[in-house]
């Protein structure tokens, strides 16, 4: 194990409603690198992606962070990861600000200012808004910002571009490229193409559902 | 190395965006509140005129309803955060989940435990209670009510992940308030009569301390189990 690398699975094993996913699961993320998980629907990607953050408990093998099992780091683990999910994670009756502050109570606060973390995902005059009021796209959008309003190393990210605009899916594809170069790593799933010009991209394919 | 909040910090912005979620959504957390009055009321009209058995079971009446009133409003602590997607990111935050579910809880105690507290002496005064229960009664209903959150919080984590959690989250949480009520209760009707009631208010101060100090856990292990 070279000791740049963040994130590693050994022989990782899903069973779901007794369905076996995906078994004997190995891969090691070195920081800058992206994980592009692929496969149909039902194949495990998702439950993957839980695995990863700690929300679901991996059935069988163990997930590491810098050589540490995550289940011992906790916090600290928790700390490195920004996870945006299916849902939005977003509350409709607060506005888009005080979804952004809650968010960086809830995690390790970035130096960036909000206001400015709102103007590069084209949110900025909705700052005040109740997010009710708000698009599926910008809501999404919001979501995505989080991993902006908060530093963390390892963005995990289920379907991301789900609702995006064309335009919206280039500007996040660049965050992704940023957030790269700077040491961090990502994991995603999407059915979209996911085209950066980073050569650090491993592909995983789940295969078909069992 | 992390700039993250304090874990006090942490804990108070989630106790006050709960507050805010539910000043937003007054309809809904009005509801309990307007249940305890309702139902209260009904006794007097369904009793007729019997004014001495009013004021010997209105303990009674007065606890029960505040037991429903309080299951009415328990799914309310984790429902909408589960639906959105807000819980995942509870759970996924640098902080202890156990203090981060005790803040929700006290948010929904000061929602809904707090204004029964505020009505209930003028419900009091209209069944005819004695005045000398009265100072007990909001005694009983300030400790006890705050063990009814922390006790439903329980049954809340564990049964929000079903579909129709409804039935078993009543089964599962009511047994668990009969003491409260036991005891509630009989400190209100030995201060009517002029006894000493200082055991059973120790007894919820027990009661209190206990779920204080293992609720939290237990729910945070409990919403673990659901989100996953």
């Amino acid at each position: 194990m070279s000791t740049s690398t963040l994130l590693e699975t050994r022989d990782l094993g899903c069973i779901r409603n007794d369905r076996q996913l995906f078994e004997h699961l190995e891969f090691a993320l070195e920081a800058g690198e992206m994980l592009v998980v692929e496969g149909p629907n039902g194949c495990g990607k998702t439950s993957l992606l839980r695995i990863l953050t700690g929300l679901r408990l991996a059935d069988k093998g163990d997930i590491l962070w810098r050589g540490e099992p995550i289940d011992r780091l906790a916090g600290d683990y928790y700390e490195q990861v920004n996870y945006v999910g299916h849902h939005d994670g977003i509350k409709h009756e607060l506005s888009c600000l005080e979804n952004l502050r809650l968010a960086r109570a809830m995690g390790v606060p970035s130096q960036r200012d909000l206001d400015d973390v709102l103007e590069q995902v084209n949110l900025y005059a909705y700052g005040e808004s109740v997010v009710g009021s708000l698009s599926a796209g910008q809501k999404r959008r919001l979501a995505l910002a989080r991993l902006l309003a908060t530093d963390s190393l390892l963005w995990i990210l289920d379907e991301p571009f789900t609702s995006l605009d064309k335009a919206s899916m280039e500007m996040f594809a660049a965050l992704f490229e940023q957030h790269l170069q700077r040491e961090g790593v990502i994991v995603v799933t999407s059915h979209h193409d996911i085209s950066l010009p980073t050569l650090a991209i491993q592909r995983l394919n789940l295969g078909q559902p069992a | 190395m992390s700039n993250r909040l304090s874990l006090g910090q942490a804990f108070i912005f989630l106790l006050r965006r709960d507050m805010l979620l539910a000043l937003r959504n007054r309809a809904e957390y009005a509801m309990p509140l307007l249940f305890f009055v309702l139902v209260i009321t009904m006794f007097p009209l369904a009793l007729g005129a019997q004014p001495e058995l009013l004021a010997r079971i209105a303990p009674g009446i007065i606890w029960v309803a505040a037991l429903l009133a309080a299951m009415l409003s328990l799914d309310s602590i984790f429902r909408s955060d589960f639906d959105d997607g807000s819980l995942e990111q509870i759970l996924l935050s640098a902080h202890p989940v156990a203090i981060l579910v005790l803040a929700k809880v006290c948010a929904h105690w000061l929602v809904t435990g707090l204004p029964l507290l505020i009505v209930a002496p003028l419900l009091a005064e209209m069944l005819g209670m004695s005045t000398a229960a009265q100072p007990t009664l909001l005694l009983t209903i300030l400790i006890g009510t705050p063990i009814l959150s922390l006790i439903g919080a329980i049954g809340v984590a564990l049964t929000v992940g079903l579909r129709k959690g409804g039935i078993i989250l009543s089964l599962l949480v009511l047994p668990l308030y009969v003491p409260v009520l036991i005891f509630a209760a009989s400190a209100i009707d030995n201060a009517a009569m002029g006894f000493e009631v200082s055991a059973q208010i120790y007894m919820l101060l027990a009661f209190l301390l206990l779920s204080v100090s293992l609720s939290p856990w237990a729910t945070a292990a409990a919403l673990r189990m659901s989100a996953s």
